[in-house]
């Protein structure tokens, strides 16, 4: 026994040195990866100041279906805007507070536009002051922040049209009568409980015999959308139809309605993208639903950006801008740039469409 | 082994005292312990990133990279207390919610933002109580328990402040959690963190109580034949950690000025991983506060500075999660690798075997 000592004890301080290694095997690995970044960044940026602006979007998260095609249009609109880089980085979690650390990296990184998709309208505020205060123009899309924080927020359409569009939607799909649901995303998202909001002014206005019997929240994750559309028909035996005024909500929807008794039964509409919808608009589950062209939104931030930046534009109220092939557009109240009218999708022209 | 002792009965157990007094004592056992190997690893990163990415050897790089750890760091610390048990506490993140939750309502409601301030503390400390009871008194695992409770409060946020969410804090108050010590660019909160660290660094390494916890985590019927209160140790643990997690729930809704029920969802796994990766066993008894303050900066410090080099999130993740796996299977593959050459070193010793 006592000779056995020595040798155990020599194995524990290899131990020591080899699980060092491992751990600098792992920081090696990494290191590959940040230089990897590195030196894409380096070769984007110039100087930051003068003709060489930078632009950065910063989505309520990634790997979004509807967030891609925003960035696409993002993309070319500051390519063909005259960015000089253009950068997408954001969270994976569309959560209130997990856009605040990449708003900081661009504050430090002192890019001169930031277009920033907010997840709560307040939790970005103190970090975007901080990245005006270093020089930036905050460009809002998609979902505003409180507007005391951003310069211009580029919206879609008016909230209220494309709420009405949705009810005006369901009310022919259903017949005029009978009880609804609405699958939405976060509880806390700007847009969505803006256009529930019209919807439920409309509905108690204009359509006194449809009843809004729930609203549930999908988080813009599938499955967890996939799982309350469920729900909904088990807990709503009488369900006419379902509102999902989100893509990824209406798209969970549609694949549970395809494969179950309810299909062509309990409408559902709402806004999805024609790719993601092709499938359930061509064998019947769903007949109509509603969108704009989402890349035109990323187009017009990239413009609006610019404008900013050269100081053609300070926000206000009249101000006008050229949004490239689009044409001009003005800043409304509050700062507010309309992009266009909503469209509606249905079997005959669907196929005109690719996004 | 049990071979080796049934053939050497006679034993001469002085030599094996003197060779006892081989292992490392004093300044070299500190400098080249796990501990200080995490914190070398720190500063090679923080150097190596200071040197390679652009823009981080800045001061205001440490506002922001403080700034963002300081969440994980409060919790990190009462939790490595829990995981040296042999426990866990999974509803961390979901008390700070509910903390958050209980905040934005009560000060909506108009009542003082002191009075709001304590109540939010106390919530968090009746849910730590909750999960010690159910854990220590009743002995369910804690794993199930927290898990339970992991639901419970983040749903008990949920009805309290529903789908709103409050901003319109003090604006001193919001402001004095960004606020930084004059120029060297650290959050003001840092003090608190210290403080904090400090108490439960000193709890558990200087401390009976503390030095039981290492005991209760070996062996939980040793502990109690050797005079530890197992249960009322347990209790209080879990005090603490809803505790500081509603601390770090009052810090997140005034960093952010925004109190809302989804407020730090998901940071028990990152509390978990930077606790882990700082050399606590999760099988209990081993881990030291020092180690877990190396880990939750060296996971803070690479978040941050891929970040800054606007590495996707995704590959962030990957990183931290790889980095995990190798901290947590690496020394116990080569252990068995170790074990496995020792055993054949042994078996060739000892010819004289029949």
């Amino acid at each position: 026994m006592q000779s056995l000592r020595p040798l155990a004890r020599r194995g524990k301080a290899t131990r020591r040195v080899t699980s060092v290694a491992a751990i600098a095997a792992a920081l090696a690995l990494l290191a590959a990866c940040s230089s990897g970044g590195d030196s894409d960044e380096t070769s984007g940026s110039g100087g930051g100041g003068g003709e060489d602006l930078t632009i950065t979007f910063i989505p309520k998260q990634l790997n979004n279906p509807y967030t891609d095609v925003v960035l696409g249009g993002g993309e070319e609109g500051a390519t063909a805007a005259g960015f000089a880089d253009t950068q997408v980085v954001g969270p994976l979690e569309a959560s209130a507070s997990s856009q605040v650390s990449f708003i900081n990296a661009e504050t430090q990184a002192g890019t001169n536009v930031i277009v920033i998709a907010a997840n709560d309208p307040d939790a970005v505020g103190p970090a975007l002051e901080e990245a005006r205060t270093a020089g930036a123009k905050i460009v809002a899309f998609d979902s505003d922040t409180n507007p005391k924080y951003r310069d211009v927020f580029i919206s879609q359409v008016v909230a209220k049209e494309v709420a009405l569009i949705q009810t005006k939607l369901i009310s022919e799909q259903i017949g005029g009568a009978g009880e609804i649901a609405i699958l939405s995303a976060t509880a806390n998202a700007t847009n969505q409980n803006e256009w529930i909001k019209f919807m439920e002014e409309d509905l108690a206005a204009n359509y006194p015999d449809i009843t809004l019997v729930a609203k549930v929240y999908g988080d813009d994750d599938d499955t967890k959308s996939f799982q309350e559309a469920q729900g909904l028909l088990q807990a709503y035996p009488n369900l006419k139809g379902i509102i999902s005024p989100t893509t990824v909500g209406i798209a969970a929807a549609g694949r549970y309605l395809s494969t179950s008794e309810y299909k062509g039964k309990v409408a559902l509409t709402g806004l999805g993208l024609p790719n993601e919808m092709r499938p359930f608009v061509k064998d019947g589950t769903v007949t109509a639903f509603a969108l704009w062209d989402p890349a035109q939104l990323g187009y017009v931030a990239a413009f609006a950006g610019k404008a900013l930046a050269d100081g053609t534009i300070t926000g206000a109220e009249g101000d006008t801008f050229e949004a490239g092939d689009l044409g001009e557009r003005t800043v409304g109240p509050d700062g507010i740039v309309i992009v266009g009218p909503p469209t509606v999708f249905t079997a005959d022209n669907i196929d005109e469409y690719d996004f | 082994m049990s071979d080796a002792m049934t053939t050497a009965p006679a034993f001469d157990t002085t030599k094996t005292l003197t060779e006892e007094a081989t292992g490392r004592t004093g300044l070299a056992r500190i400098l080249l312990g796990r501990d200080a190997i995490m914190i070398y690893l720190v500063l090679a990163f923080i150097l190596y990133a200071s040197l390679t990415i652009p823009r981080f050897a800045t001061p205001v790089t440490v506002g922001f990279l403080l700034l963002d750890v300081v969440p994980v760091l409060l919790i990190a610390m009462p939790m490595t207390l829990v995981i040296i048990t042999g426990e866990i506490d999974l509803s961390v993140a979901s008390i700070a919610g509910l903390t958050s939750a209980l905040m934005g309502v009560l000060w909506a409601d108009g009542l003082d933002i002191a009075l709001v301030l304590i109540i939010g503390l106390l919530a968090g400390m009746l849910a730590g109580a909750f999960n010690g009871f159910l854990v220590a008194v009743v002995g369910l695992p804690s794993l199930a328990v927290t898990i339970g409770t992991l639901a419970l409060f983040r749903g008990l946020a949920l009805v309290v402040i529903g789908d709103n969410a409050v901003a319109n804090f003090p604006p001193g108050l919001t402001t004095f959690f960004t606020s930084k010590l004059g120029a060297t660019g650290i959050p003001t909160v840092m003090i608190g963190v210290v403080v904090v660290a400090l108490f439960f660094g000193v709890l558990l390494h200087f401390t009976p109580f503390g030095r039981g916890l290492y005991a209760l985590g070996f062996s939980k019927e040793a502990a109690r034949f050797v005079g530890i209160k197992v249960a009322r140790s347990k209790f209080w643990l879990y005090v603490g950690t809803g505790t500081i997690s509603a601390l770090a729930g009052i810090f997140w809704t005034l960093r952010y000025s925004s109190a809302r029920s989804d407020n730090a969802s998901g940071l028990e796994l990152t509390v978990i991983a930077a606790v882990l990766l700082g050399g606590v066993s999760i099988f209990g008894g081993k881990g030291s506060i020092p180690g877990v303050l190396a880990g939750v900066m060296l996971i803070g410090t690479i978040n941050f500075s891929l970040r800054l080099t606007r590495v996707s999130d995704v590959i962030l993740i990957i990183v931290t999660g790889t980095l995990l796996i190798v901290s947590v299977v690496g020394p116990s593959i080569f252990g068995a690798i170790q074990q496995w050459r020792h055993d054949r070193r042994v078996r060739k010793a000892l010819p004289t075997l029949p």
